[in-house]
């Protein structure tokens, strides 16, 4: 196994350099250095020179990808393109163009960020397969009719409108936790409530239809008559067996997003007000500071990949039949 | 008083939540759990949404908001509202604008009086007043400050028993262990002196730093171009990123005269310099706390001057997150101002003179959270939490009616909850330009300019901003007569300020012209009924716009139907801001529409948008519509130079002339401010030239607490009642499963 950990981690190389090329060519097709400058330097009395020596001190004064004017290798290295990627791999993500510490950012908003996705994700998937055993257990039944009307409905709504519904009901008509807002340590809990009670039910529709499927799939498989045949009650049939035998696909889904919690939402987190990294990435992307931009990228990238090795290690576990090689 | 009556309420309330459940027995788990999660909601206040910390109630606190992290906090970067909301509080350059006096009023800040401003020859002798411009080489600006001014408490001053500064020989390592400037043990404070204003100047010049007005200054102050020349190369020769001491290298334009006096020394005349000395970008910067910021180790922690300013001002940073909350706390040290005793008439109606000889500041704390979406933050103003709002499009039929006379007043709903409403006129303008350059709505022959200046002149009757306004901004804003907004020397109301080319008297109001009168104009520009009378083609425009939202689309249909007025086809190109830019730059666009805000009161902030020599194109200028007309650029010259006054006032009226019938713009609309204010809240006076007005402001925290309480109650009963429904939903279920296994025990057994 961990010599097929150690192959797709090298695996990986390629990828990350060709996102961070693909990241690279997409931002400076919308964005020239120039228009960076002026967004940086604003809109009033800009001049030819203040544009010029912005560039050269973040270093965006070398052609983009190929120099003509040098020589050998430099003609590749002497861009801006290999300049602002090299760094990255050693995890060296610089400074955003507003003179702050991108790896310090990071390390400072990642947390908000875990605090809200980490909860919403552990108490989602239990709600989700919970509601969803619940759902097979009464199928063809009201419980699981009316169910599955009430997933759909859920699914039918934009998030966007569980923020504002969840806003004005239960941080403005009903006074109970704060509309918006962060605190330090545990006073951040009551800021959290809300975003996390929208996060499990905006996602609960489509979660909870997705894994009544798989269940149902289960449900009429040999082994679980097998289990009914020895007079196991359901409620055993179902936590115990069925649900085992459905991890594959749960964990094909749900382990693969464990390290991209640290990401955080971009749309909660700027109508929440919570200070993590998705509201980091929208900001940057308004700014145009590519140097964030592209670090979010690599990280996103990164921990994409790793939460697919996760996944692959995780099947091992949930079945002894399978094997990394 | 009050917490002591509200107090019980709250612990019943949860009592008896808590007992309904328990009664219920529903499950005793899950309501003991329910009723620790409203004691964790409630914490020690009064409510339970209360964003702040419960031990800051009834404390002196300003809660505001900020929609975008500032970029800067260096004074001489710094430009944008969002950056100097923070940094007026904090550094105080030499003037400020009078709180009260309208029209505005420059009055000293940390200057002990206003400049003296004398003017020299090119041979260095001093001019007599009254001599002729032309002769004026060069002027200066002596500037007193006064003495006993102390910085705010800051580690970068604090020294050891043998008086040396205790932390400017720190390593990395030393650094390592600090998380933020108040883990510093030590502070220390020092007078403020005329070097401290001198050094901020040279700083303009820093190489390192990009400050917006540097190309500008450098026009003016003598020697600050060759100043950034030496720095350059002095850099060069310097470690990277360390301290470039700028007090070892002298710059020709100032001159320290002593501890409290200097002297800025300016090419030419240039009037309008007196208001850049109400901006940080002059503000004293002490070289301690550069050099401080400047040591290795300090800007891999974000410690740097652009983040942790210092100043001494009313206010200083003492929390900077601009992720979350930035806090501003007042500064210790700051003492000798006070608030204004002399205003204008109605400040007494309106109670703002109650505070008057009063020392400043009143409020002790100022809390800005970062709120990044307008319905949360409206939503907390509405529930007491943010002491002020503007009024977005989407909340202004909540907010504000307009009477039959068309003025704006507060709603009934704002009213009952104590809310007053605050409006201004802004010192900006927006209008749409037309590129002068262009064959068809600029000209290039004579015959071609002078049909190009009907079409726009037509075009200028055509477009009906009163109707624009009313449609799509809810009436907030007047329509343009000219490039010069309300309350700036130039600026005429009635009969006097209107423009004729667009407009005629009736009735005591301006109207806008019939559009037969535009098309009358359409056709003599050679386009009759909208059809080139040369090509026999229908008349073609194009819109440049910045991209746009769905949303923005009914007035981009209403823009078209303006011009259909007159059977012009318009034609919308939407393109991002990056490339509209360029477009302007390279002089690519045909009509566009852009805006201005004035960095100081004076009409020649507005006029040299029109100015030749300030062409986008070629020029690199400011004046997108690249208007070049030979009498309007003399004009100026002659205006910008000259004392306020009713000959200068002749003159900007001239200009005006010319510029309507020239028709460069439409001259569009200057925008009306609206805010809300709770009861509260005192002594405010819109302002939008100034920005360290935040020291004048006065907060009643007693009321304030108190109606938070009243509007904030928790409604408790949804909790209640979503519980029994899920019961009632899970009942039957429950009924159907034990039935179900019942049925398989008794199957069981009969097998």
């Amino acid at each position: 196994m961990l010599n097929y950990i150690i192959r797709r981690l090298f695996y990986a190389i390629p990828i990350l350099v060709g996102v961070n090329l693909i990241t690279f060519s997409l931002f400076f097709v919308v964005n020239t250095p120039d228009d960076m400058a002026r967004m940086h330097l604003g809109t009033k009395h800009v001049t030819e020179e203040a544009v010029w020596k912005w560039k050269q001190e973040h270093g965006y004064n070398k052609p983009l990808l190929y120099n003509e004017t040098a020589h050998g290798i430099k003609q590749l290295t002497d861009t801006i393109f290999f300049e602002k990627s090299v760094s990255m791999f050693v995890f060296d993500f610089g400074r955003a163009d507003d003179g702050r510490d991108i790896t310090h950012e990071i390390q400072s908003r990642m947390w908000p960020s875990l605090a809200i996705a980490l909860p919403v994700f552990l108490l989602g998937l239990l709600f989700y397969i919970t509601f969803a055993l619940i759902m097979v257990f009464f199928r063809a039944t009201y419980v699981d009719f009316w169910g599955v009307i009430l997933c759909v409905m859920l699914m039918s709504i934009s998030s966007l409108f569980y923020i504002i519904a969840g806003q004005f009901l239960i941080g403005k008509l009903w006074h109970l936790v704060p509309i918006s807002g962060f605190g330090n340590g545990l006073d951040a809990i009551r800021f959290l409530l809300l975003p996390i009670i929208v996060g499990v039910i905006s996602s609960a529709g489509a979660n909870t239809r997705w894994y009544r499927t798989l269940f149902l799939e289960e449900i009429n498989r040999e082994y679980v008559r097998t289990a009914r045949a020895k007079g196991l009650s359901e409620n055993i049939v179902l936590f115990r067996h069925v649900l085992k035998n459905a991890m594959i696909p749960i964990l094909t889904g749900a382990v693969v997003v464990i390290p991209l919690l640290f990401l955080g939402g971009l749309i909660t987190e700027s109508f929440f007000g919570i200070p993590g990294l998705g509201s980091y990435t929208i900001d940057a992307i308004q700014s145009q500071d590519f140097a964030v931009v592209r670090a979010m990228v690599f990280l996103g990238s990164l921990l994409y990949i790793a939460g697919l090795v996760l996944t692959d290690i995780s099947y091992t576990l949930a079945d002894p039949r399978v094997r990394l090689e | 008083m009050k917490k002591n009556r509200t107090q019980p309420i709250d612990t019943n309330c949860l009592s008896a939540l808590a007992g309904f459940f328990l009664k219920t027995k529903f499950n005793t788990t899950f309501c003991v759990s329910l009723f620790l999660l409203g004691l964790v909601l409630s914490g020690c206040s009064n409510v339970w949404n209360n964003p702040y910390p419960a031990s800051d109630a009834g404390k002196n606190i300003l809660y505001n908001a900020f929609a975008e992290r500032p970029k800067h906090l260096d004074p001489v970067q710094s430009y944008s509202s969002n950056e100097i909301l923070f940094t007026a509080q904090i550094y105080q350059p030499p003037l400020q604008y009078h709180f009260l006096k309208r029209p505005l009023a420059l009055v000293p800040q940390t200057a002990s009086k206003m400049p003296l401003v004398s003017y020299f020859d090119n041979n260095g002798i001093q001019l007599l007043p009254g001599s002729t411009d032309t002769h004026i080489a060069y002027s200066v600006y002596e500037i007193t400050i006064n003495p006993g001014i102390l910085y705010q408490p800051h580690p970068a001053f604090a020294q050891d028993e043998h008086k040396h500064l205790l932390y400017h020989t720190l390593t990395p390592q030393d650094i390592q262990a600090i998380q933020t400037i108040s883990d510093f043990k030590h502070t220390g404070t020092r007078e403020l002196i005329a070097d401290d204003f001198i050094y901020q100047i040279k700083r303009l010049a820093h190489p390192r730093l990009h400050s917006p007005i540097f190309g500008l200054m450098a026009d003016y102050i003598v020697g600050l171009n060759e100043y950034a020349d030496v720095l350059r190369n002095q850099d060069k020769t310097q470690p990277e990123n360390s301290f470039l001491d700028l007090r070892k290298f002298p710059l020709d334009g100032v001159e320290r005269v002593d501890n409290y006096t200097y002297r800025i020394r300016i090419k030419g005349k240039y009037p309008q310099f007196i208001y850049w000395l109400t901006m940080a970008f002059f503000a004293p910067v002490p070289w301690e706390a550069d050099h401080f910021f400047s040591q290795p180790g300090m800007a891999e922690k974000n410690f740097t001057l652009d983040w942790y300013p210092v100043g001494t001002g009313p206010y200083m940073l003492t929390e900077n997150n601009p992720n979350r909350i930035m806090v501003l706390e007042r500064n210790p040290n700051f003492r000798g101002e006070y608030y204004p005793d002399e205003g204008m008439p109605e400040d007494m109606e309106n109670d703002l003179l109650r505070d008057a000889g009063k020392p400043l500041p009143f409020i002790d704390k100022i809390v800005f959270s970062r709120e990044k979406e307008s319905i949360p933050y409206w939503n907390k103003f509405l529930q007491g939490y943010y002491d002020a709002s503007s009024i977005g499009s989407d909340s202004f039929d909540q907010a504000v009616q307009i009477t039959g006379q068309g003025e704006a007043t507060i709603t009934e709903e704002m009213k009952a909850q104590g809310i007053r409403l605050g409006t201004a006129v802004a010192p900006s303008t927006y209008y749409m330009g037309f590129n002068m350059l262009d064959p068809v709505v600029g000209g290039r022959t004579p015959e071609e300019k002078a049909s190009a200046r009907k079409l726009r002149q037509a075009i200028s009757i055509a477009v009906d901003y009163e109707e624009f306004l009313s449609i799509f901004a809810n009436g907030r804003g007047i329509a343009a007569q000219g490039p010069i907004p309300p309350g700036i020397e130039g600026h005429h109301e009635g009969s006097e300020g209107m423009n004729p080319i667009v407009y005629e008297w009736h009735h005591g109001e301006a109207q806008r012209k019939p559009i037969k009168q535009a098309q009358t104009l359409l056709a003599e520009a050679g386009y009759p009924g909208g059809i080139s009378r040369k090509t026999g083609k229908p008349l073609v425009l194009y819109y440049d716009v910045t991209a746009r939202s769905a949303d923005d689309k009914s007035i981009l249909d209403w823009m078209r139907m303006q011009f259909r007025k007159l059977n012009i086809q318009l034609v919308v190109r939407s393109t991002d801001y990056n490339r509209f830019q360029d477009k302007i730059r390279k002089g690519n666009a045909q009509i566009f529409e852009w805006g201005w805000n004035a960095d100081y009161p004076d009409p020649e902030n507005f006029l040299f948008l029109l100015y030749g020599p300030q062409r986008k194109v070629g020029n690199s200028g400011e004046n997108a519509a690249n208007y070049d007309n030979a009498e309007y650029n003399r004009l100026f010259e002659q205006m910008k130079n000259m004392e306020h006054g009713p000959q200068r006032v002749q003159i900007i009226d001239r200009m005006i002339t010319i510029l309507r019938k020239d028709a460069p713009w439409l001259w569009g609309y200057h925008p009306k401010d609206f805010a809300l204010y709770h009861s509260w809240y005192q002594n405010v006076k819109p302002n939008r030239m100034a920005y360290n007005t935040l020291k004048y402001y006065r907060i009643d925290p007693k009321l304030r607490d108190r109606k938070r309480y009243e509007w904030n109650t928790p409604v408790i009963w949804p909790i209640g009642t979503g519980i029994v429904l899920l019961a009632v939903v899970l009942l039957p279920a429950w009924i159907t499963y034990r039935r179900k296994e019942q049925r398989r025990v008794l199957q069981k057994q009969t097998a």
